[in-house]
C-alpha cells in the first residue's frame, strides 16, 4: 500500500471574521512525496499550513495521520506528531551558533542545567551528514548566509523528529543558485523517506520540484494534479481563474536622451557603512533599466539617495540634466521623479488614511487640491474617483482606508499617485512584491506603457524573472558596486553568478 | 529533556492569516473600531463609575445617592428644571423670557462646572493635536502654566491699554509663549531625537519652579503692596474677560468657555481641512511614508508641538483672565488642569466633540465633588475629592487598556 496517504486533511474549514479562509479543503500527502500547494496571496495556503502546524484550530474537518485522526492543538502537538515547519521568516536566534539553535528547547544537558555543547555539536554533525545538509555547527547564525540559515531551519525540524516538512515559500529569500541547492536537498530528503509540503506561488519551481500539485483559490481546492504533464499557463489559469499573460508583451525600446544620470555615487547607511560604492548609471527616456541583485546589496540606499531620502557622501544625481544631489524629497518629486517604494506598507502608503488622502500625498500641496493652506476636499475626491477608475482599483471608495484594500489594489493606488504626477523618471522598487499573478500583470503592463510614453524607468527587483522580462538593460549590483551590465537575453545563471560576486563580465 | 520552551512557543498568538485576509479583516476591524469607539468610550466611563461606586459602597455609603448628589453638585440638573423665567440679556440691562432660572443654586453650580470645563478643553486639545502627529505631549501642565504667567505679566502691566486690545494681546502672547515652550520639546525631538514624553515632563517641572520663583516672595511678578504675601498683583479690570453669567465677584462664568469652544472648532478645521493638519496626520500615522512623500517630519514635529502648546497656554490665559486674576506659588504647585485635560483628551479619543464632552464630564466631576457643591450629609467632601481622582484614574487606565480591544481579544480566545 505505497499509495496510502501518510497525512490527510479532510474537509478543513476555517473562518475568520468576515472571511472564509479555508472552505472544506481536502489534501493528502503520500509517503515520500513532494506535494506543492499553489495559490495566490490570500488563497488560504498559509492558513491551511498553520492549521497543520497546530497554530490554528480548524472550525470543521479533521487531520488524519496514518489513517488515525489526530488533534494537534498546538505546535507542540504538531512536532510530536512528526510535523516540522520552515517559516518564510526564519525563527533563529542570531547571536547563537548553528548547533545551539538546532538543539534549542531539547538541548542535551550536563548536571541538569548546563548545555552539553559537545554532544550537541556531535548530533548536529551526524544529522547534517545523514541528509547532506552541510553547515558548520559552530558558526554564528548572523554570520552565515540566508541559504545556510534555511538549512539550519530544516535541520532543526529534522532534529525534532519531523517526518513531514512544511516549507513555506522557501525560495523567496534565495538566489537562483541557492534555490537549486535547496531543490537538491529536497530531493535528498525525499530519498530518505521524508514527505514534503512545498508552498509557493512560483509556477516554474513547483513544476520542477513537486510530484503532485494542489491549487487553492479563495480558500477552496481547485484541483490536485500530478506535476507531470502540467504546464505553467495551465496552472496560472487554475490559480487565477482566467487566462493570464505570463510573459510581458513589449516592443523594442527606443531610448532617447538620458533623463536620470547617477555619477560616482557613494552612500553610507544608518550604521555608517558604505553600502553604495562609486555607482554610475544612466537611464534614458523610453527605456527600462533593471537593477538585479541579492537583497541588501545597496539597492535601498541607492534608491534613497536618488529620491532625496538620504544624502550621498559623494557623487551626483541628475534628472534631465538638473543636479538634484542632496535635494529634499519634496524637491526631487517636484523635479519629476516618481517613486514606487519597495515597502508599500511602511513607505508607500499611510494605511489608516483614506484612498483620497493617500492619492493626495504629494498633490495636496498644489491647486486645485488646496489653496492657501486649506484643503479642497471636493477636488481631492473627484481626482480620486478618476484615478480609481483609470487604474482599476477595486474594493474601495474614496473614503475607504488604504489598509483595507488587498495588496494588489494598494499597489495600484501607489502607482496611480506616482504616475498621475506625470514624472519623467520613475523609480520602481520591488513593484510586484507580494502581489498575485493578476496584479503583477497589471503593474508590468503599466510600466511598459510608461516606457513607451518616453519615461525613464529604473526597476529594482529581487525577482530575476521580473528583471529579465521587463528590462531593456540590466545592471547587477553586488556589495554596493555595479558588478556587470547585461542584455535581457542573459540567462538567470549568468546574472546569478554576477549577483553573488562571481566573475563580473561585461556582456553589453 | 525539557519541553518548556516548546510549550511557550505553542502559546504564541497565531500569526495573522495570509495577506489577502487581513485586508478584509482590517476593514471589519475598522468598522468595528468605529462602533466600539463610541460604545467603548461610554463603556469605559460606565465601568469607571461602577468600580468607583464599589469603593463608595465599601465606605458605607449608597453609591446611587452619592452619584445623584454629585450630579446635583455639577449643576447639570439645572437643565431639568424648565419653567417660566426671565433672564438678563448679557452685557445689557434688558431682560427676556428664558426656560431656565439663571439665578438658582443649580445655575451657580453649572457656572463653576463650565468654568472648569473651559481650560480642560484647551489642555485636552494640547494633548490631542500633538497626538495626531504621533507625539505624546505630557507637557500640557507646563504649557498651561507658561500661558498663565504671561497673562499675569501682561495683565498686570499696560494698565491703560484699551480693554479689548489688552485681552487680545494677552491671548496672543500666551499662545505664542506656550507654542514656544512646547516647541522646545518638538525641536529636541526633531533634531536630536529626544523623546517628547521625557522632555515635556521635564519642561513641566521647569515651568512649575520658574513660576514659583516669579510669583513668590521677591519674585518679579510678586505684588507691589504686600511684600510678605507671595502672590501676584491682580490683573487690571480691563484685561479681565467679561463675565456673562453670574457675578464677577462670585466667580461667575466668563466668555472663556466660548473661547474654548471656538478652539474646538479651530482644532477640527486645522486637523481636517488644512494642509498643516494633513501633514500632521500623515506624520502621525506613518512618518516614514510622509517623509518619502516629501513631507518634512522634523518641521511637523515642531509645528504640532507648537500648536499643541498654544492651545494649552490659552487654557492658562482664560483661567487667569476669567476668574483667577492673580496667582501665587501655591496655585502653581497644586494645579493639575494639564493632567486632567490629558485624561479628557484620552477619553475623548482626540476628536473635537469627544474632548468637549469628556472635559465637561471631568469639569462636572471636579465641581460636583468639591466641598462647596456636594451635600456633606450624603457623602463627606474630603472623600468625594478622592472619588473624583479614582474615577479619573480608572478612566485613563481603561482607555489605556483599550476596552474594545480587550472585548475583541476575549471573543477571539473563546472562539479559538
Amino acid at each position: 500500500m505505497a499509495d496510502a496517504p501518510l497525512l490527510e486533511l479532510r474537509g478543513i474549514t476555517k473562518r475568520f471574521p468576515g472571511v472564509l479562509a479555508n472552505d472544506s479543503v481536502d489534501v493528502d500527502l503520500r509517503h515520500g512525496e513532494v506535494h506543492a500547494l499553489l495559490g495566490e496571496n490570500g488563497a488560504g495556503k498559509s492558513t491551511l499550513m498553520n492549521i497543520l502546524y497546530g497554530l490554528y484550530t480548524p472550525d470543521e474537518g479533521q487531520i488524519l495521520l496514518n489513517g488515525e485522526p489526530v488533534e494537534l492543538g498546538s505546535t507542540k502537538g504538531a512536532i510530536e506528531a512528526g510535523i516540522g515547519m520552515v517559516h518564510q521568516h526564519f525563527m533563529l536566534i542570531p547571536v547563537m551558533t548553528v548547533a545551539e539553535n538546532i538543539v534549542l528547547a531539547t538541548e542535551p544537558r550536563r548536571r541538569v542545567v548546563l548545555l552539553d555543547y559537545d554532544t550537541a555539536r556531535k548530533r548536529v554533525r551526524e544529522l547534517s551528514e545523514r541528509y547532506g545538509l552541510i553547515v558548520d555547527p559552530d558558526a554564528r547564525i548572523d554570520r552565515i548566509t540566508v541559504g545556510q540559515q534555511q538549512r539550519v531551519e530544516i535541520l532543526k525540524a529534522l532534529y525534532r523528529g519531523a517526518e513531514i516538512l512544511i516549507l513555506d515559500e522557501p525560495t523567496a529569500v534565495l538566489t537562483p543558485q541557492e534555490a537549486q541547492e535547496l531543490f537538491e536537498i529536497i530531493r535528498a530528503l525525499k530519498t530518505q523517506g521524508k514527505s514534503i509540503i512545498f508552498i509557493s506561488h512560483k509556477l516554474n519551481e513547483v513544476l520542477e520540484i513537486a510530484d503532485r500539485i494542489t491549487v487553492l483559490r479563495r480558500g477552496k481546492v481547485v484541483d490536485t494534479i500530478p506535476a507531470e504533464g502540467a504546464t505553467e499557463p495551465g496552472l496560472a489559469r487554475m490559480m487565477v481563474g482566467r487566462d493570464v499573460l505570463l510573459r510581458v508583451d513589449k516592443k523594442a525600446a527606443h531610448p532617447e536622451r538620458p533623463l536620470l544620470q547617477v555619477e560616482n555615487l557613494t552612500v553610507v547607511d544608518d550604521r555608517g557603512l558604505e553600502t553604495v560604492r562609486d555607482v554610475s548609471l544612466e537611464v534614458r527616456a523610453g527605456e527600462i533599466v533593471g537593477i538585479a541583485g541579492v537583497d541588501a546589496n545597496g539597492q535601498s540606499e541607492l534608491i534613497d539617495a536618488i529620491v532625496g531620502l538620504r544624502a550621498p557622501s559623494s557623487g551626483r544625481v541628475l534628472v534631465d540634466g538638473k543636479d538634484l544631489t542632496g535635494s529634499s524629497a519634496k524637491d526631487v518629486i517636484a523635479s519629476g521623479v516618481g517613486h514606487v517604494p519597495e515597502d508599500r506598507h511602511r513607505r508607500g502608503l499611510v494605511l489608516p488614511f483614506t484612498l483620497t488622502e493617500n492619492l493626495a500625498l504629494h498633490a495636496y500641496r498644489t491647486s486645485p487640491n488646496s489653496r492657501r493652506g486649506l484643503l479642497n476636499l471636493r477636488a481631492m475626491s473627484e481626482r480620486t474617483r478618476r484615478l480609481l477608475e483609470e487604474f482599476d482599483v477595486r474594493g474601495g471608495t474614496p473614503s475607504t482606508p488604504a489598509g483595507s484594500l488587498s495588496g494588489g489594489n494598494q499597489q495600484k493606488v501607489v502607482l496611480a499617485r506616482e504616475l498621475d504626477a506625470d514624472p519623467q523618471v520613475l523609480i520602481a522598487a520591488q513593484p510586484t512584491r507580494g502581489l498575485d499573478v493578476g496584479a503583477i500583470e497589471f503593474v508590468h503592463r503599466r510600466l511598459v506603457e510608461q516606457r513607451d510614453a518616453g519615461r525613464a524607468i529604473l526597476l529594482v527587483s529581487l525577482e530575476l524573472e521580473e528583471i529579465l522580462s521587463l528590462s531593456d538593460r540590466i545592471l547587477v549590483i553586488y556589495e554596493g558596486r555595479i558588478a556587470g551590465e547585461f542584455l535581457p537575453t542573459a540567462t538567470e545563471e549568468e546574472l546569478g553568478l554576477a549577483m553573488t560576486g562571481g566573475s563580473s563580465q561585461e556582456a553589453a | 529533556m525539557s519541553d518548556e520552551l516548546l510549550s511557550e512557543e505553542a502559546e504564541l498568538p497565531p500569526e495573522p492569516p495570509d495577506q489577502g485576509i487581513p485586508s478584509v479583516g482590517t476593514a471589519l476591524l475598522q468598522r468595528a473600531s468605529r462602533f466600539y469607539g463610541v460604545i467603548g468610550t461610554l463603556g469605559t466611563t460606565v465601568l469607571a463609575f461602577f468600580m468607583a461606586g464599589l469603593v463608595v459602597l465599601v465606605t458605607g455609603h449608597n453609591p446611587l445617592r452619592v452619584y445623584r448628589a454629585i450630579f446635583d453638585g455639577t449643576g447639570l440638573n439645572w437643565f431639568f428644571h424648565v419653567g417660566d423665567y426671565s433672564a438678563r440679556i448679557p452685557f445689557s440691562t434688558h431682560h427676556m423670557w428664558f426656560p431656565w432660572d439663571t439665578a438658582s443654586v443649580a445655575a451657580d453650580n453649572l457656572q463653576q462646572t463650565l468654568l472648569l470645563t473651559a481650560p480642560l478643553i484647551l489642555t485636552g486639545l494640547g494633548l490631542a493635536f500633538a497626538f495626531r502627529c504621533g507625539l505624546f505631549n505630557i507637557g500640557g501642565q507646563g504649557q498651561y502654566l507658561v500661558g498663565s504667567y504671561i497673562s499675569i505679566w501682561i495683565g498686570t502691566s499696560f494698565v491703560h491699554m484699551q480693554p479689548f486690545a489688552h485681552v487680545l494681546l494677552i491671548l496672543i502672547c500666551s499662545a505664542l509663549a506656550g507654542a514656544f515652550w512646547a516647541g522646545i520639546a518638538g525641536f529636541l525631538k526633531a533634531t536630536v531625537g529626544a523623546h517628547e514624553v521625557i522632555s515635556t515632563i521635564m519642561l513641566n517641572w521647569i515651568a512649575i519652579w520658574v513660576g514659583s520663583y516669579l510669583l513668590g516672595q521677591g519674585g518679579p511678578l510678586q505684588n507691589s503692596t504686600q511684600p510678605e504675601i507671595p502672590i501676584s498683583n491682580s490683573v487690571v479690570d480691563g484685561a479681565k474677560l467679561p463675565v456673562f453669567w453670574g457675578l464677577k465677584l462670585l466667580q461667575g462664568l466668563s466668555i472663556g468657555i466660548f473661547i474654548a469652544i471656538a478652539m474646538l472648532v479651530v482644532y477640527w478645521i486645522l486637523i481636517n481641512r488644512t494642509t498643516l493638519g494633513f501633514e500632521v496626520r500623515a506624520v502621525g500615522f506613518n512618518a516614514e511614508a510622509a517623509r518619502a512623500s516629501g513631507i518634512s517630519v522634523a518641521r511637523n514635529y515642531v509645528l504640532a508641538m507648537g500648536v499643541a502648546g498654544a492651545f494649552a497656554a490659552l487654557g492658562g490665559a482664560i483661567d487667569v483672565l476669567g476668574w483667577e486674576y492673580q496667582l501665587g506659588p501655591n496655585d502653581v504647585q497644586f494645579s493639575e488642569v494639564g493632567f486632567i485635560g490629558l485624561a479628557a483628551a484620552l477619553l475623548g479619543r482626540n476628536s473635537a466633540v469627544g474632548i468637549g464632552l469628556a472635559a465637561l464630564l471631568f469639569g462636572g466631576l471636579l465641581t460636583g465633588t468639591s466641598d462647596r457643591q456636594l451635600n456633606p450629609n450624603i457623602f463627606p467632601p474630603e472623600l468625594a475629592g478622592n472619588l473624583a481622582t479614582i474615577i479619573q484614574g480608572l478612566v485613563v487606565l481603561f482607555v489605556g487598556l483599550n476596552l474594545a480591544g480587550l472585548v475583541y481579544w476575549f471573543k477571539r480566545r473563546r472562539a479559538a
